[in-house]
């Protein structure tokens, strides 16, 4: 039985959000709001749920001096101050919730966005080598659409043109086979999951 | 090892030195590059542009900070351009960290343009789930967002009364540094055929190419270059224009390094033929 019930929630659900989408009654736009919003209620839930296990896990490693301690102490600090920063001062700019947001939370997340630029550089430099025909399809494509983005006089027209080209025909082409795929996967699995055949939601086979 | 042996190898550190120069010399002598304006760019501008003064316009923020330099300028330009137009604003921001830099680009753009929350615009602040929350927008605004990000209950507030979902917005404009332009997509024009229109990471525009062919997006705005096309068109604000000098050194250094190990390569392969 406790095996049975889940499944017959997902079937049901599954089969009602179906039902909805192709058949409009107002009856049915009620229980999809209903159920939207339910959804999100659920969301937060599993919001609280991350935030306990994020301050369990940083809690033991303090209690019990883990190497890199300190980190976790940063990382509860952190924590509690937006937690009851946030109800405490507000959101609004200005704010120490968005001074902390702005002027340490930022920096930190646009350097280590910023030290990709360099990782690029190196591997581009690295990786970009003419050792074979494919290599050097890639390379003379990877170049004009590098291209693309820097002005060049009188070569920028054609070579943007070229660079549009290749987004707009073979790399849509090798994209749009790749959604198709992805979209006929997520189609199997729903309907696997609304079937009761896929079960591994449930934590089992 | 001979020079062109040393050509192929250069240790990463002098990349890094290289690159590091090659982006803190425009930073300091900054100098303007041109632009050339893309068609999927000029569309959205082109569409912003005909909307009538308390036309409404959805901003959807969902971004975090690290793609704050290249996407931020998209959503300055755009917020200017609407507010110059008078032209009201819906905005959401369902990356987590997004609202933040929504507030930040309000609190700087609506004071410029003496613009009040309620009134001019409606910022309705932060909900997890994009695909649900997109949804939820689409039967009411109420369902995700019952009250806007400062806890004000929607139907109080003017610009609000009679906006019910999508249907009362002419347009969706996403600037998007995740896979919420994926769900906008998918829920937002495949659910509720809404007019939608991307700003997303140069890394990432290649990906929405094909939904600009078959028209689910009207326009498309790729990286630092997109948001310097549309201020550029929109007159609003130069932030991207200047930062596209240093863009430009950067990439010319990653160009000249990968014909660097490529001419120590072959160089190199045809001296050990002979």
């Amino acid at each position: 039985m406790r095996g049975q019930i889940p499944i017959i929630i997902v079937f049901i659900s599954g089969v009602f959000m179906v039902i909805q989408f192709f058949i409009p009654h107002d009856a049915g736009v009620f229980f999809y709001e209903y159920g939207l919003d339910w959804i999100i209620v659920i969301g937060v839930f599993a919001m609280l749920l991350g935030i306990w296990s994020l301050f369990r896990v940083q809690l033991d490693k303090v209690v019990k001096k883990s190497p890199g301690w300190g980190y976790s102490v940063v990382a509860l600090g952190g924590l509690f101050f937006m937690l009851i920063g946030g109800p405490l001062w507000g959101i609004e700019e200005g704010t120490p919730f968005m001074q902390v947001f702005w002027y340490i939370y930022t920096p930190i997340q646009a350097t280590m966005f910023s030290l990709l630029a360099f990782y690029i550089a190196s591997a581009a430099y690295r990786a970009f080598r003419a050792r074979t025909v494919l290599a050097t399809i890639l390379l003379l494509t990877a170049l004009v659409i590098m291209l693309r983005l820097i002005p060049l006089g009188p070569i920028s027209g054609p070579n943007q043109k070229l660079a549009t080209w290749i987004l707009m025909v073979p790399s849509m082409a090798a994209n749009r086979a790749i959604l198709i795929g992805i979209g006929l996967g997520i189609v199997a699995t729903c309907l696997k999951i609304v079937l009761g055949i896929e079960r591994a939601y449930m934590g089992h086979d | 090892m001979d020079f062109y042996e040393r050509l192929m190898n250069l240790d990463r550190r002098w990349v890094y030195l290289i690159v590091g120069i090659a982006v803190i010399i425009p930073v300091l002598n900054p100098f303007r590059v041109p632009v050339y304006v893309t068609p999927e760019v000029k569309a959205i501008y082109d569409y912003v542009e005909s909307l009538e003064p308390g036309d409404i316009l959805f901003l959807a923020i969902d971004y975090d900070p690290q793609a704050m330099a290249e996407v931020h300028p998209m959503a300055r330009a755009i917020m200017r351009q609407c507010f110059a137009k008078d032209i009201k604003l819906i905005i959401s921001a369902l990356s987590q960290n997004g609202p933040g830099m929504a507030e930040q680009l309000i609190s700087e753009v609506a004071r410029e343009f003496d613009k009040k929350s309620g009134i001019d615009y409606c910022y309705l602040g932060y909900k997890p789930y994009f695909a649900i929350v997109i949804l939820g927008m689409g039967q009411n605004f109420r369902i995700p967002f019952p009250t806007d990000y400062y806890g004000v209950p929607l139907d109080s507030l003017p610009m609000m009364r009679g906006v019910r979902n999508y249907d009362d917005v002419k347009v969706v404009i996403d600037i998007a540094a995740t896979n919420a332009a994926d769900y906008w997509i998918i829920n937002g024009n495949g659910r509720y055929n809404i007019k939608l229109a991307l700003g997303v990471t140069g890394v990432m525009t290649a990906n929405y190419y094909p939904y600009l062919a078959s028209g689910q997006i009207f326009g498309l705005m790729g990286g630092l270059k997109g948001a310097s096309e549309y201020e550029a068109l929109s007159k609003q604000g130069d932030r991207a224009i200047k930062m596209m000098s240093i863009q430009t050194t950067a990439h010319i250094v990653i160009v000249l390094f990968i014909v660097a190990g490529n001419i120590g390569y072959f160089m190199s392969r045809k001296k050990k033929k002979q």
